[in-house]
């Protein structure tokens, strides 16, 4: 077998790095939701910052493979971090921002300790164990994070001093989709460089892995670091963009919403975490907008429907129908 | 026949005019921000039931205008999904005014964009005390922990219970409830020989029941979610034989909530609560009420604490929309709430300037009344402030 | 206080031995089959749902509408098993979750929507109802009543599955299914078989938890954690393993409420965590 030469190497890395037609098509309709829908933009926000998450879970489950059920406790860092920070004087979002990500960071490289060799239904336990620890910490902690009642008293000053946040969400629309799109390119970044091949090994075949050189628990590390760091931006910009957090953002139904969004939008294309959050989160309203008693239901019934179709979510779909290759 | 047809015509042609004579004849929005589904949907069905009793007596339409809810679920205490509904109710629906809200932080989330968007919102459920002082937009209708609480201890301490063990779930209403019952106990002479604060998921109660027992009070102060506490509760204080060794049970009414009696079952009988209404409150308009409801809700909502609210709330709504003549101002509103009070089906209640509502707290004890289970009220504090101090 | 103990602790195996029966089918599933079902919880509801519709709709006395519980829920668990689950044995781990979640949330819809969302309970009949009292000791004769029976049930499952052949044949159906075909055994029927086991466990289990920690549409999602720990914490496959880990779940959670109260759920879930970080299979896990 011909060894790859550089230049055939560089080709690929570059093929890889393409911009995809979904990946245009959906950001190029994000910006345009600005004009599109006016009265919409706090849930179009919302949506965003799903995606975000949805994305740092990707980084972990579509490219390492590494499945967690407890992926909110970074987000749910993050997001108190901001908070508290907020409702102590120091309301400065870009300052919530970095450090929501260092303190979510600083846990997920701990994590990445905990759960190194573990696989399957163990490694699915502990982190829904560890998920679950932290929705009781912050629980118990409520002279610090309040509790059932949630946060209160944040006060988030204006995005670089300049522009403070207003009712209709449209500069926390902005601020968010500025965040979220540079994150999310920060991410292509990662997945199309050599290193995020190296998690793909991991993801296919881990024991091969140090047969190249390359220490399996070293990357491990830095991923999990990387994906808690933005999970923990994502549970930051959401506090700072609705001035208000409750124990929710940690608990478990966050972690499975993110997951189904994942699953939903097709695992492993950074792009169908941000598809998949975005119809979550707007099916989501609509049907409880829609049936409030029962939505419950039709979520169910979609999320059974995408599994037995085994059709890779959304992407899963578009790839079939576009006939295209990876 | 024709004639009938006549009438019917005359008449339509007739509120054709007024409806084009009246300057507001858009409907008026208004946003119902609550539990439809999760844990909590029988409050969905009670405010449902309460305001379609009231709109079949009443009609749905004041000064000209048609009252129109927009139902949003908050699914349970999800503070970010309340406030989220609530901005887009404002932004987006154009809603005039809010109702609803049935757990603290709910509210509280809400209280912020209140103030901001300056949108009266008229509270039905949500139960602590502190809500209220950061928003000068939301007016309550339902009760705080603190207002059955408080008389209650004062009772409890001039009517020989002297060591009293008090159990009070731990997050917002339960700490409040518990705080409150214990200063007003002890000030009063009564003496706490022992606390514990159970979590809010909480499977087995035998633990602390046990520890109960090991005090060996007269009486047990408990507070707890209407949910599934209470019969695991007595199921727990009857297994450890509890009632024999004669340790009496005094609750808030949360506990015997009329959704709440069946299940509880004979072992209820002679638990002495503390709350703003009961079923079987006789006064001629609650007979009324409570026929009305049980028609309303098709059998499956009993009257209870939400449900008078909610009718409450209707009630209010309907006064301030017709005394601004179909125009709704958010001052004027509140102004004219604050001073607001009327006969309620639990009683008379009103309105004081904190916004907050004033009523008669009752204590009961579960009895069988006609075969059914409900708390008969034996005793009325008269107009009690949200703090539980007489205002009178 | 000892005497306070004793009771604690009784309780506690009570408590445990429910927690067991609940969680012994999600073992059979989990641990023999490899199956993800986060939708056991959705069966014991079911069982616990027909307990009380038939207690309390048509006067069933309490032991026929226990059997008719975990028939009912072992019928659920065959036709669900037959139609939906065949698909996903060998798929991954994560769509079974996934599927199951969903299976779930159409559950705890349909159960609000046909019994409506207020707590359920059941009379008991009067010899289950009362207490024994001895030497200082109150213990509710219900609780007894589970521990017997619970006791009696495990040394069933034990010979049954983990002595028999029958189990033998499960595992391995799992490990290897071809060679198991081609011993002439019809894997088919036998995963079937098993799974309505499980299930008939899980529907006996609800109905009993009805009258120890109550009912509603919620149920099948509070305990899911509860059974999940159970399950993964003895060790996937092992019934020993199951009611162990049971037990001790039940025990260490109701007496830490006694002597910590405040400390709440957090000591299962730390415990959870260490003891799957220090033996990822599980206490008794193969």
């Amino acid at each position: 077998m011909a060894a790859i030469g550089e230049a055939d190497a560089r080709g690929l890395f570059i093929a890889r790095s393409r911009w995809r037609w979904e990946e245009t098509l959906f950001w190029l309709a994000a910006a345009a939701s600005y004009v599109v829908f006016p009265g919409h933009l706090v849930l179009v926000t919302q949506a965003l910052i799903s995606g975000l998450f949805a994305v740092s879970l990707d980084l972990m489950l579509g490219y390492t493979g590494i499945a967690s059920m407890g992926h909110a406790a970074f987000f749910g860092i993050g997001a108190y971090t901001a908070g508290i920070l907020a409702a102590h004087g120091y309301g400065d979002p870009l300052l919530g921002l970095l450090a929501g990500a260092l303190l979510a960071g600083a846990f997920g490289a701990l994590c990445s300790l905990l759960v190194a060799r573990l696989h399957g239904v163990a490694l699915l336990m502990v982190t829904l164990g560890i998920g679950l620890l932290c929705y009781e910490i912050a629980n118990r902690a409520n002279d610090i994070t309040g509790g059932d009642d949630g946060l209160q008293g944040m006060v988030v000053g204006p995005v670089l001093g300049l522009f403070p946040f207003d009712i209709d969400g449209r500069v926390g629309f902005i601020y968010a989709f500025i965040v979220v799109f540079g994150l999310y390119l920060v991410a292509r970044r990662i997945v199309n460089s050599p290193f995020g091949l190296t998690l793909v090994g991991i993801r296919e075949n881990v024991r091969r892995v140090p047969a190249l050189g390359i220490g399996v628990g070293g990357q491990v590390m830095v991923i999990f670091t990387v994906a808690a760091a933005m999970a923990g931006i994502a549970g930051a910009l959401l506090a700072e963009t609705t001035q208000f957090i409750a124990l929710e953002v940690l608990g478990f139904d966050r972690s499975i919403s993110v997951l189904i969004s994942l699953v939903l939008g097709g695992i492993g294309s950074l792009i169908g975490g941000m598809i998949g959050a975005v119809v979550f989160t707007v099916t989501r309203d609509q049907l409880a907008a829609m049936d409030p008693v029962y939505w419950n239901f039709w979520m169910g019934l979609i999320l059974c429907a995408i599994v037995l179709s085994g059709a890779g979510g959304i992407m899963g779909l578009l790839r079939r129908v576009s006939g295209g290759r990876r | 026949m024709t004639r009938r047809k006549a009438r019917l015509g005359l008449a339509a042609l007739l509120s054709l005019l007024a409806g084009a004579a009246c300057a507001e004849d858009q409907p008026l929005k208004i946003g119902l921000v609550g539990s439809f589904s999760g844990g909590a949907t029988e409050w969905g069905l009670e405010v449902d039931a309460a305001f379609a009793a009231y709109q079949k007596e009443h009609g749905d339409t004041v000064a000209g205008r048609k009252i129109e809810f927009i139902r949003r679920d908050t699914t349970g205490p999800n503070p970010d999904v309340t406030r989220r509904l609530v901005q887009e109710l404002i932004s987006n629906d154009k809603v005039e005014l809010i109702a609803g809200l049935e757990f603290t932080p709910n509210a509280l989330a809400t209280a912020g964009l209140s103030t901001q968007a300056k949108m009266p919102v008229l509270i039905v459920n949500a139960a602590t005390t502190e809500i209220l002082t950061k928003a000068p937009y939301m007016v309550r209708f339902g009760f705080t922990t603190a207002q059955v609480v408080t008389p209650f201890a004062k009772w409890a301490a001039a009517n020989g219970y002297h060591d009293v063990y008090a159990i009070y779930t731990d997050y917002g209403p339960g700490l409040e409830a518990g705080a409150a019952f214990k200063k007003a106990f002890t000030a009063a002479g009564g003496n706490i020989v022992g606390e514990v604060k159970p979590p809010l998921v909480s499977p087995d109660y035998s633990s602390y029941i046990q520890r109960v027992k090991d005090a060996k009070p007269q009486a047990i102060f408990i507070f707890a979610p209407a949910a599934d506490h209470p019969p695991i509760f007595l199921k727990a204080y009857r297994d450890a034989g509890l009632a024999d060794m004669g340790v009496k049970i005094l609750a808030t009414g949360d506990l015997t909530n009329e959704f709440e009696l069946p299940t509880l079952g004979d072992p209820a009988l002679g638990m002495i609560t503390t709350f703003d209404y009961s079923e079987a409150h006789d006064s001629p308009m609650n007979h009324d009420f409570v026929k009305a409801i049980y028609e309303s809700g098709g059998g499956r909502v009993r009257p209870n604490f939400t449900t008078v609210a909610a009718w409450d709330v209707i009630n209010a709504i309907y006064k301030l929309v017709d005394a601004q003549h179909g125009k709704i101002d958010p001052d004027k509103t509140i102004a004219l709430l604050k001073g607001m009070s009327f006969e309620s089906p639990r009683g008379p209640i009103a309105i004081d300037d904190h916004r907050d509502i004033v009523q008669n707290v009752y204590f009961r004890k579960v009895e069988k009344v006609d075969g059914k289970l409900q708390n008969v009220e034996f005793q009325t504090v008269p107009m009690v402030d949200d703090h539980g101090e007489p205002t009178k | 206080m000892l005497i306070s103990l004793v009771n604690v602790l009784i309780n506690g195996l009570a408590y445990g031995v429910l927690l067991f029966l609940m969680a012994g089918g999600l073992s059979v599933t989990m641990g023999l089959m490899g199956f993800a079902n986060l939708a056991h919880g959705a069966l014991a509801m079911l069982g616990g749902y027909i307990l009380v519709m038939l207690m309390n709709g048509h006067g069933w006395g309490f032991i026929p509408a226990l059997g008719a519980a975990t028939v009912g829920a072992a019928a659920a668990g065959i036709v669900v098993e037959r139609t939906i689950y065949r698909r996903l044995y060998r798929g991954a781990e994560l769509d079974q979750v996934l599927l199951t979640i969903g299976i779930v949330s159409m559950t705890v819809a349909a159960a609000t929507y046909i019994w409506g969302a207020q707590p359920e309970a059941v009379h008991l009949p009067a010899w289950l109802d009362g207490r024994v009292h001895a030497g200082g000791i109150d213990v509710g004769t219900y609780r007894l009543f589970l521990i017997v029976l619970g006791g009696a049930l495990t040394v069933g499952l034990v010979l049954g599955i983990d002595k028999t052949s029958f189990g033998a044949k499960v595992r391995a159906a799992v490990d290897n299914r071809r060679m198991t075909l081609s011993c002439g055994i019809d894997v088919d029927r036998l995963f079937t078989l098993a799974f309505a086991i499980g299930s008939a466990l899980a529907g006996l289990g609800g109905g009993l938890a009805v009258s120890l920690v109550g009912l509603d549409p919620n149920f099948a999602v509070k305990y899911l954690v509860f059974l999940l720990m159970v399950v993964v914490v003895g060790g996937l496959g092992s019934i020993k393993g199951t009611l162990a880990a049971a037990v001790a779940l039940g025990v260490c959670d109701v007496t830490g409420k006694y002597y910590v109260p405040q400390v709440g759920a957090f000591i299962l879930y730390a415990m959870t965590v260490a003891i799957l970080l220090w033996r990822p299979r599980g206490l008794f896990g193969r």
